[in-house]
């Protein structure tokens, strides 16, 4: 088995729309889409984590040179479809299955029941296992 | 219950208590799915006699027999489950009227049967595994669970599945060597988890090792006369017995060469390698007997430049004929390179820029060569491509190491 990222940024995708302006049908439609989704890896025996970030107003930035005082910056100040939205971790058998799964929630309906076709970036994790052979 | 007791012996009545419990765990749950054909109810059944067993026998003294004391309790928690289904759906009927098995049980041995069951064809590797651990190991859903790195609820939800997937199996052995090869490798592949992880948070992890060779024992006890059993039992040992030299102090991956030979565990060796010898000596030749023969010399012997390496070269060979692996070759052409020279080696690599294109073993492997060539440049360059490659972060700690102190 191996561990994926699922990350899903600030892009709408095909819907220029900003989410609070949504139908409450479109908005309750797109929820149960990925709720069930979610539901889905659960029973699978799949999911490890899911969590949604809160809104970039709360967000900061950190730096540091380690001696002297941190550098707070609220941010980040990148273009909102890049930032990050939430993520989903996956505990999977191979690389398509977590390509299957990313599919599925980049289909998620948006205004009208259209696919947003949201871009789902999939990171393979780093293992702590690792093995030599006979060097 | 920590994994850790798995090697823990007695140290009080507690533990001894615990340990029987573990030991009779699978026989009890094995007697009882024969009986009742139902993995996932007589599965509750036996947790439910366990626990009986945990509070009364303290109490009351242990009986006389244990394992029919426990076969019996769960059989009759199974008939009053089935009980009460019954009153809502009929059909159960035929189920309840099965006689309990009474009096002294069978004493053919059901963990073999379970183990297989466990490791049937129609679940994925993951699956087999994890209702290996809790079925016949006996781990609780929390330490496989914390083994694997993913949360209870995740690992409870993938026994649960593998369980209801087994629904109707046949619960009879199936002595089809395809069935046993299934069994060793789910087996191998626990011990592997266990063996390649390293220190630091997962440190319990290796705990997956001593509960693999358990288990391999077990199925030894069983089938004594079958080389890749064997094989296997010897492969393990010899491999686990390098564990405490193969990391350093921070988790950094040791190289075979540069160990610490006096941290390997010598009775582990000495127990390895007979093993070995007898495997070697049971036809039909498996990869693990090959395997084995290789742990054994290169832990046979005090210092690295001892090693045997054109009887390794030979085996190799040997290994590569019957498996057709590609890795097997990688590990021939170093092999290869250690007896006839870093050329020799180089030039088996050849042939699998096409089977191996890009994965980081094969970079890995050339940066070695190139280095015992004393070509340090083209060293570290592959030393580079290999640590871009791999998914391991130790792994990838070394190779960058590696460039590093070549450039």
């Amino acid at each position: 088995m191996t561990k994926f990222m699922l990350l899903m940024n600030m892009d709408g995708g095909n819907c220029d729309t900003p989410m609070l302006e949504w139908d409450k049908a479109d908005m309750d439609a797109h929820m149960k889409y990925l709720g069930d989704h979610v539901e889905r890896l659960r029973q699978s025996g799949e999911l490890v984590e899911v969590n949604a970030l809160s809104w970039p107003k709360h967000a900061k930035v950190v730096r540091s040179t380690g001696v002297s005082a941190p550098v707070l910056t609220d941010g980040p100040y990148a273009e909102s479809k890049e930032i990050l939205a939430g993520y989903t971790m996956v505990d999977v058998e191979s690389e398509e299955r977590a390509l299957e799964i990313a599919a599925e929630q980049s289909a998620a309906p948006g205004p009208g029941g259209v696919p947003l076709e949201q871009p789902i970036e999939v990171r393979r994790l780093m293992e702590s296992d690792g093995d030599l052979h006979d060097f | 219950m920590a994994i850790s007791t798995t090697s823990d012996h007695a140290d009080g009545p507690g533990h001894e208590l615990e340990d029987l419990l573990r030991e009779l765990t699978p026989q009890v749950l094995g007697a009882v799915v024969r009986w009742s054909g139902d993995f996932a109810a007589a599965e509750d059944a036996v947790q439910e006699a366990l626990l009986a067993a945990a509070t009364t026998w303290p109490r009351d003294g242990r009986p006389d027999s244990p394992k029919s004391w426990l076969i019996q309790t769960a059989s009759r928690r199974l008939i009053d489950e089935v009980r009460q289904q019954q009153a809502r759906r009929r059909r159960e009927e035929r189920a309840a009227l099965r006689e309990v098995p009474l009096g002294e049980v069978e004493e053919h041995d059901d963990t073999l049967r379970l183990l297989f069951l466990c490791c049937h064809p129609a679940l994925t590797p993951a699956s087999a595994i994890a209702l290996t651990l809790r079925a016949v190991g006996g781990l609780t859903t929390a330490e496989i669970a914390t083994a694997y790195l993913v949360p209870e609820a995740t690992m409870a939800q993938r026994i649960s599945r593998a369980k209801s997937k087994l629904k109707g199996a046949s619960f009879e052995l199936d002595t089809d060597p395809d069935r046993l090869r299934n069994v060793l490798h789910v087996l191998y592949l626990i011990f592997n988890e266990g063996y390649t992880s390293t220190s630091g948070p997962e440190l319990h992890r290796s705990d997956l090792s001593s509960e693999a060779i358990r288990l391999t024992r077990a199925v030894r006890a069983q089938l004594p006369d079958d080389g890749q059993v064997t094989g296997l039992l010897a492969l393990m040992l010899l491999t686990d017995a390098r564990r405490a030299a193969r990391t350093g102090k921070t988790g950094e991956l040791i190289p075979l060469a540069e160990q610490d030979r006096s941290l390997w565990d010598r009775d582990q060796i000495t127990e390895g390698v007979a093993l070995a010898v007898e495997a070697f000596e049971t036809p039909p030749l498996g990869e693990y007997q090959i395997q084995a023969a290789i742990a054994a010399l290169h832990d046979e012997v005090d210092r690295a430049e001892d090693t045997d390496w054109p009887q390794i070269l030979g085996l190799y060979g040997l290994l590569e004929d019957l498996s057709g692996n590609p890795m097997v070759k990688l590990n021939r052409a170093i092999a290869a390179a250690m007896v006839d020279g870093p050329d020799a080696g180089l030039k088996l690599l050849e042939p699998l820029d096409e089977e191996l294109a890009g994965h980081y073993r094969l970079d890995a492997t050339r940066g070695h060569l190139y280095e015992m060539r004393g070509d340090n440049e083209t060293a570290a360059e592959h030393f580079r491509a290999a640590a871009r490659g791999t998914t391991s972060l130790p792994e990838r700690d070394y190779l960058m190491t590696k460039a590093a102190s070549l450039s």
